[in-house]
């Protein structure tokens, strides 16, 4: 299962190297929307800097969907998705290596993301480790999530449409944990009340992980 | 080719009991109404506005439990191979819509309620956020289903779908201790297992319970029929548009012209004799 993962893992990302349709499409999006925030808030920057933990997540979560739609794209082409099951690869293993695939992408783009709140927002970063642990627990769920429902749709006509229908309402709760926990590292809220947000969005992580391990298999056997 | 013929109606003693369930269901949701609006007294506090507790809380056990987990139930028996029959997805897309409705009426109620009591329409209280979520969920559920597939093929989104969405209710039902929540606790089931509530106003309650699950079971079953003709439809709608065709060039004088004998028998009664013909029949 996990050389299968490494396997899988490896292969979207060097798709991704090689093409960089995240790098020069999604994350600019993300960036741009930081700067339709600002214009619907600004120009002021008390309002933004308040808000700026929240609208990180909402960038992250509106991006996140592009990336998934790319990475279950990928396996989009003409019987590539028989290609993979029949190459005799565990789906488990297939499951969490596209998650980290889009984990890694992700990543990438929250830092992009990060700094233009930083630099565009004028937050100031308090808590670094509650800035990491939260955004990697947060990321490592919504990519999980993403993954299953990213496959769930693939090869539906429907699919741009239905993947957001599906993906949102479920990452909700990292949506709110994230910005529970990124306010206590920024220090808007003026609390540690930190622990149990992250908490959820570890329990998040590991839910939607140990789903997809169980349910990719299935999923992928339907035409 | 063939036509298969539509599955049998509710027959005798099953169709009796569907439509006791329903009678059932209907007079105790009147008489819930009649004993909630004039026999109950009102409250001390809330005055005539605790009336709205004999309706949202069995209308939400029924949206939030009894419907969302028969169709997370449903779903993971059809996952399951050894369990896989295609009655646990009819029932289990049966549960989900109806348990949509009831979802909905319950956000309506509660939303009536809050007006009363919180003095607003809409307040970002964890549990009403979550009944919203699950609202979406369950439409996102639907949407899935509406996607033209095998049924197998559906079968499957459908069940991973619900599977997942079902993670939320969980949240749904902690989320009064998690976050800070203008709602009230438990009435019947609180910590020291006494109810707060007396007499008329209990019994009262406790027959809105009965009664909404009634009537969630008739419709459930009503629904569950509805699917079975649906299915049926389906896997017939092209072999009747095609002997449709058939029928319309044979020569009128003579019977219907079948091309090769015996291998498409007549459609059943009343079935296939409309003029219209849908455009699988052109394919």
């Amino acid at each position: 299962m996990w050389r299968d993962g490494v396997l899988v893992a490896g292969k979207d990302l060097r798709i991704e190297v090689r093409s960089r349709v995240v790098l020069h499409q999604v994350v600019p999006v993300g960036v741009l929307m930081l700067v339709l925030f600002a214009f619907a808030l600004g120009p002021a920057t008390a309002p933004m800097v308040a808000a700026a933990p929240g609208l990180f997540w909402v960038a992250v979560l509106f991006t996140g969907v592009l990336a998934v739609q790319r990475s279950a794209a990928l396996e989009g082409g003409d019987g590539t998705r028989d290609g993979v099951r029949l190459s005799g690869l565990d789906p488990a293993g297939v499951f969490l290596g596209k998650t980290a695939a889009v984990t890694v992408q992700l990543v990438v783009l929250e830092v992009v993301l990060c700094a233009g709140v930083v630099l565009f927002y004028g937050a100031h970063v308090r808590s670094l480790g509650t800035l990491v642990a939260s955004s990697a627990a947060g990321t490592v769920g919504l990519a999980a999530a993403g993954t299953l429902y990213g496959a769930l749709a693939a090869g539906l006509r429907v699919r741009e449409t239905l993947l957001p229908l599906l993906f949102l309402p479920v990452a909700a709760p990292v949506l709110v944990a994230g910005t529970k926990a990124w306010q206590s590292a920024l220090g808007t809220s003026g609390v540690g009340a930190d622990d149990p947000w992250l908490r959820l969005l570890l329990v998040f992580a590991v839910v939607y992980l140990a789903l997809g391990v169980v349910i990719f298999g299935p999923l992928q056997e339907a035409p | 080719m063939s036509i298969a013929p539509p599955p049998p109606p509710w027959s005798g003693r099953r169709r009796r009991t569907v439509d006791v369930i329903g009678a059932a269901a209907v007079l105790g949701v009147a008489v819930t109404v009649w004993l909630g609006l004039w026999v109950t007294p009102p409250d001390q506090h809330l005055h005539d506005e605790v009336r709205l507790v004999y309706v949202h809380p069995p209308i939400a056990w029924v949206a939030l439990y009894l419907a969302f987990g028969l169709a997370a139930l449903s779903s993971v028996l059809w996952l399951w191979p050894r369990t896989r029959s295609g009655a646990w997805d009819r029932l289990a897309v049966a549960s989900m819509e109806v348990g949509t409705v009831f979802t909905a009426l319950t956000l309506v109620t509660g939303s009536i309620w809050g007006r009363a009591t919180w003095g607003v329409w809409w307040a970002w209280d964890a549990r009403l956020t979550s009944t919203a979520l699950l609202l979406v969920l369950q439409l996102g559920y639907l949407a899935v289903r509406r996607v033209p597939a095998d049924h197998e093929a559906r079968a499957r989104r459908s069940a991973v779908v619900a599977l997942v969405a079902a993670v939320d209710v969980p949240i749904v039902h902690f989320s009064v201790d998690w976050w800070t929540t203008l709602h009230q606790g438990g009435t019947i089931t609180n910590p020291n297992l006494s109810p707060t509530i007396h007499g008329a106003m209990a019994w009262t309650l406790l027959l809105g319970f009965v009664a909404f699950t009634l009537l969630f079971v008739w419709l459930l079953l009503v629904r569950y029929r509805v699917v079975v003709l649906a299915e049926w439809r389906e896997d017939t709608e092209l072999a009747l548009a095609l002997h449709e065709r058939w029928a319309e060039g044979a020569p009128r004088a003579e019977p219907v012209a079948v091309p090769r004998e015996g291998t498409v028998p007549a459609p059943p009664a009343g079935v296939g004799a409309t003029e219209s013909v849908g455009p699988a029949a052109r394919g």
